[in-house]
């Protein structure tokens, strides 16, 4: 549990600074460091526990089928990462207090930030591996916020972008890769596929797994050749690079590494590949470093060099060299964010980091010039500080790496890095702060305020501490780490300063003098550069990018030219097509069912079916004409619900067909009345032939299911109804009781159709559509706006039909009828004082608001459920009983009408709100101001400009 | 019977598909209106057909299936808001564009160019 809550603690924390943002920028930068603290004094609370090597685990499954699982599992590996992304947070936090100008949202910086050390801390205590997947997603993600954080530079775009597409794209192929792993071992729980390395190494997708999950890999690490988008990213404010860039999140790659180590490390594949790919990306990032003026620029470059040499360690595949690769791991991450650290602040207060406008800053910055100076020897190899002794180490493990058959290949190389490493870092250090103050800075530079080289301070002090006291200090950390990474017990080893004159001394001093010999002879060795200027990764990059977006613009352009009947055809004909190669393949037998005889009123309506259809396809243009012919469809389909024992579905059908056929009627009055001719005879032809196909195939299948028995699964329903719904009519207890749930959904579904309808118009009487609705102005009206007789007949009707929806209400759980019936009934009484009255007359006796009724009809039936949750039965559970009414007499009452009450109040509502906005629209469009009621007959017939309060409007 | 109500269904789906391949926003609407009747008659004959034997419990020996029912009760209120949006989003779209065509127009098609390249 308390694992879980390691993780979840910066997620849940997140929204915190964001809160806390309002109180001013230290109330904020304190909580937001106080969510890290508390993980990270929660984490330390296990170190005992660690340290005596215990392995914590703690787990709930999540989604099991799949062997998803929400489990966490505590060793040492886990537990240095852990520590470290948390500690480095807590100095990042404060450094970036002060960092940030005012002007930016620090709120919203650390809120990226909590969800990045999050997801961090997630990959790196997760037992399962797609939930370590997971968070390694996330890592993407909220590092590209991060990146992306000054999105108004076009540069931050486009590094977080860069670093998302390698990163993302990397992170696909490691899927693929745990997939196959999580396949090969039979579990996806981490700490079981570290026990069955066995089964794993001799699987023959070992290989296939192993590049894909190095993919993932080598991209998060910055490996080459995939090291070009980290320099990109360096966009990000210095914070963020010191953060991400060299102690965390670039370290994801090399912690899959390790954790994967004692699988992986003893096949042939791993050698061969992950030794030579750090060994390269340690020596070309070196090189590159060297000739960077960016200060960011050149440290990020030196990052790429130093993961490689970690990776080249891991690769190795020794006890010895994993050892090596921890302790520098560790060192890395102190002096490297000290440096990002440290060139931030020359940014911040000199106003520039281009090395060739620096110099001499010792005297005018001389705390942050001591602590980079510190930090820099350190890089270099400076004995008596740690970056030294991880180095030394490394140079001794080389030379016991015989690669391709040359023994004196990998501990050259190596020794050629660690040249170059030492010459940009002499570069970096004596050209920024050594030599002649310069006064020609844009800011006048002085120290930074305490926030922001404390935390460089408190990074300095292991710097110096390892480097002096190594077994002491580095000791413990590095042995319990190491161990995690091994999996087994390590072979002896000191970590100390002197080891006597071993070949590794002779090699450090070769780097040493001859990385001082090289960035004194900077010049010639540029030249140098210029001779074997390799390819850029950023242009291939580019190029590979603007070829994508020119492919997949092609594909859109040629395949959706916008064409609806298009995209509908291709849709209908690869649904004729599959259903037609399943017809193939299925038994062709007759069905054995009985069938019903054919009565004549039946065949009647067939005909008058045939008939419609066969008018609706000559003369659908005239549109009047095909709503009616639609409508007419509908009578049909309520008689066949009527003649097959569906009273319910008639009720429904005819009712819904009444509002549907109104409101298409609406609209109508505002649309064109005819369609234009469309296609030519070949377009017709294809389009009939399409029909029928989609037709013929619809009633095949409809004949092949009617004319077969089947085994129906309402025998519990019919027999449960009147037992347990309390009902007789087993349609309405379905739909209010059993599966309520399912109506609990459509209402609300419904309610979201209604409020959209309602945003969609309740626009439209301003601007563009305000416009054409004054352009078409009726160009005849009926003399009579509101006939008396049919105001006068849907006045009468009101109370009457109010009437029998009550009564078909009341009546539906035993007989046809219920809630949603009812709510038609009662919508289609409404819309009939519309329609007679005048919208204006109507709205303004509406004295319900129908969003009010849509909003209270969903609560209700919502209500209904809880409150049945609130008894201790399941959501929606319905009870009844009977109570005696005066003249009805003994009448049964479930609880689920309240449900059904719902169910019709919303009804009501919605067809309201569609029918009334549809009125409101089309009032805009009369000619004269509506008049009101059936006794104010138009007799004036005049154009009273301005007496229209639309043609006010602008 | 049954050939009836499977060739009703076969009819309905002709003519709603063919009403939905063309361009303007009624005929299509009419077209879907026609369809969700072929589709709700469709789901409920796969409960098959039974005449005179209503769900409603009075004791008699047999019942027709309850479920398909209640399911296509549902789908036809469903359908009604359908309907209706789609009829007020080609109604407001007419409004907007005073063009009754359900294609996207070539220039929203273009691409959005690219910002600050």
């Amino acid at each position: 549990m308390l694992l879980a809550f390691v993780t979840l603690i910066p997620f849940l924390g997140a929204v915190i600074p964001l809160l806390a943002i309002r109180f001013g920028r230290n109330f904020c930068a304190i909580a937001t460091g106080a969510v890290t603290l508390t993980a990270l004094l929660l984490l330390l609370s296990e170190a005992g526990a660690v340290y005596r090597g215990e392995v914590l685990t703690w787990g709930v499954p999540w989604l099991p089928l799949i062997g998803l699982s929400f489990s966490f599992f505590l060793d040492g590996l886990g537990f240095f990462f852990a520590v470290l992304i948390l500690g480095m947070g807590l100095l990042i936090i404060l450094y970036a207090r002060y960092y940030l100008s005012s002007k930016d949202p620090l709120g919203l910086f650390y809120f990226y930030l909590l969800l990045f050390q999050g997801a961090m801390v997630g990959i790196v205590l997760s037992d399962n591996i797609l939930l370590l997947l997971v968070f390694w997603e996330l890592t993407s993600l909220t590092s590209f916020l991060l990146i992306g954080y000054w999105s108004q530079q076009p540069k931050s775009r486009e590094g977080a972008q860069m670093a998302l597409i390698v990163t993302g794209g990397g992170g696909l192929a490691l899927i693929a890769g745990m997939l196959l792993l999580g396949h090969i071992a039979g579990t996806f729980e981490l700490s079981e596929i570290l026990q069955r390395g066995e089964v794993i190494r001799s699987s023959p997708l070992l290989v296939p797994t192993l590049l894909l999950i190095l993919g993932g890999a080598f991209t998060k690490s910055a490996q080459f050749p995939f090291h070009f988008w980290l320099p990109h990213a360096m966009a990000a404010p210095t914070p963020v690079s010191a953060y991400l860039h060299s102690a965390t999140m670039v370290k994801a790659g090399i912690f899959l590494l390790a954790r994967l180590w004692p699988v992986f490390a003893s096949t042939d594949a791993w050698f061969l590949i992950v030794a030579p790919v750090g060994l390269v990306t340690m020596l070309i990032g070196a090189w590159i470093a060297l000739f960077r003026n960016d200060l960011k620029s050149l440290l990020a470059f030196s990052t790429v060099s130093h993961l490689g040499l970690t990776v080249m360690l891991l690769g190795m595949a020794t006890p010895l060299a994993a050892v090596a690769a921890v302790f520098h791991i560790l060192n890395h991450a102190t002096f490297k964010a000290a440096l990002f650290m440290s060139a931030g602040s020359v940014d911040h207060e000199a106003g520039t980091r281009d090395i060739r406008r620096l110099g001499g800053l010792l005297t005018l910055m001389p705390i942050t010039a001591v602590l980079a100076l510190v930090a820099s020897a350190s890089m270099a190899g400076i004995p008596l500080l740690n970056g030294f002794l991880s180095k030394e180490m490394m140079l001794e493990e080389s030379t016991h790496t015989i690669y391709a058959g040359l023994p004196w290949l990998f501990p050259v190389l190596a020794t050629l890095a660690a040249l170059v490493s030492a010459a940009y870092s002499f570069r970096f250090a004596i050209s920024t702060f050594l030599g002649a103050p310069r006064d020609d800075y844009p800011r006048r530079p002085h120290d930074p305020p305490v926030g922001m080289w404390l935390p460089v301070a408190i990074l300095i002090v292991p710097v110096i501490a390892i480097g002096l006291l190594p077994a002491l200090i580095a000791g413990p950390v590095v042995e319990r780490t190491a161990l995690a990474v091994v999996g087994r017990a390590l072979p002896e080893y000191t970590l100390a300063i002197w080891h006597g004159i071993t070949p590794a001394l002779f090699m450090s001093f070769i780097a040493l003098v001859g990385g001082f010999v090289l960035f004194k002879s900077y010049r010639f060795a540029n030249d140098l550069r210029r001779v074997f200027a390799g390819p850029d990764a950023k242009r291939i990059y580019d190029g590979a990018i603007s070829a994508l977006t020119a492919g997949a613009r092609w594909v859109i352009e040629t395949t959706h030219n916008g064409s609806l009947p298009r995209y509908v055809g291709v849709i209908l004909s690869v649904i004729v097509a599959v259903g037609f190669v399943g017809f193939l393949n299925a038994p062709h037998e007759a069905g054995a069912r009985a069938m019903i005889p054919t009565s004549f009123p039946a065949l009647v309506s067939w005909v008058v079916l045939a008939a419609i259809c066969i008018a609706l396809l000559f003369w659908h243009r005239e549109r009047l004409l095909a709503l009616i012919l639609t409508s007419g469809v509908g009578l049909i389909v309520s008689l066949l619900f009527i003649q097959f024992s569906a009273p319910d579905l008639a009720l429904t059908q005819i009712s819904v067909d009444v509002v549907t056929t109104i409101l298409l009627l609406l609209a109508l009055n505002l649309l064109p009345k005819t369609s234009p001719g469309e296609t030519n005879t070949a377009g017709r032809l294809a389009r009939g032939g399409l029909a029928a196909a989609v037709g013929f195939g619809a009633g095949a299948l409809a004949y092949a299911i009617m004319t077969r028995d089947f085994q129906t699964i309402s025998d519990y329903h019919l027999a449960e109804a009147k037992p347990e719904g309390g009902g007789t009519n087993v349609v309405n207890v379905i739909l209010v009781d059993f599966r309520g749930f399912d109506t609990f959904g459509e209402i609300i579904v419904l309610g979201i159709a209604a409020i959209t309808i309602f945003a969609l118009l309740d626009t439209a009487l301003r601007g563009a559509a305000a416009r054409t609705l004054d352009s078409i102005r009726h160009p005849e009206q009926s003399m009579d706006a509101h006939p008396l007789i049919l105001v006068v007949a849907t006045r009468v009707l009101l109370p009457l039909a109010l009437t029998v929806a009550v009564f078909i209400f009341m009546r539906g759980h035993n007989e046809p009828g219920g809630g949603f019936i009812a709510g038609l009934i009662v919508a289609i009484a409404l819309i009939m004082q519309y329609l007679a009255s005048g919208y204006a007359w109507a709205a303004q006796r509406a004295r319900i608001d129908s969003q009010a009724m849509i909003g209270g009809g969903i609560a209700i039936a919502g209500l209904t459920g809880i409150a049945s949750l609130l008894l201790g039965w399941p959501f929606l559970t319905s009870t009844h009983t009977y109570i005696d009414l005066p003249l009805v007499g003994e009448i049964e009452i479930a609880s689920a009408i309240a449900f059904d009450l719902g169910v019709f109040l919303t009804v009501v509502g919605v067809v309201m709100v569609s029918l009334a906005q549809i009125s409101r629209v089309e009032e805009r469009a009369e000619r004269e101001p509506v008049p009101e009621g059936p006794i104010d007959i138009p007799l004036r017939r005049g154009r009273i400009v301005g007496s229209n309060d639309g043609t006010q409007e602008s | 019977m049954e050939l009836l109500v499977a060739s009703a269904i076969g009819m309905m789906t002709a003519v709603g598909v063919y009403l939905v391949l063309h361009q303007r926003t009624f005929p299509v609407i009419v077209g879907l209106t026609l369809l969700s009747y072929a589709v709700n008659v469709f789901l409920f004959s796969s409960g098959r057909l039974l005449v005179n034997r209503p769900p409603i419990i009075t004791g008699a020996d047999a019942y027709t299936d309850p479920l398909p029912q209640a399911l296509v009760l549902t789908a036809i209120v469903i359908s009604f808001g359908m309907t209706a949006l789609i009829v007020v989003l080609a109604l407001r779209g007419f409004l907007e564009t005073e063009t009754d065509t359900a294609d996207i127009l070539t220039e929203d098609l273009a691409p959005e160019a690219e910002a600050d390249k």
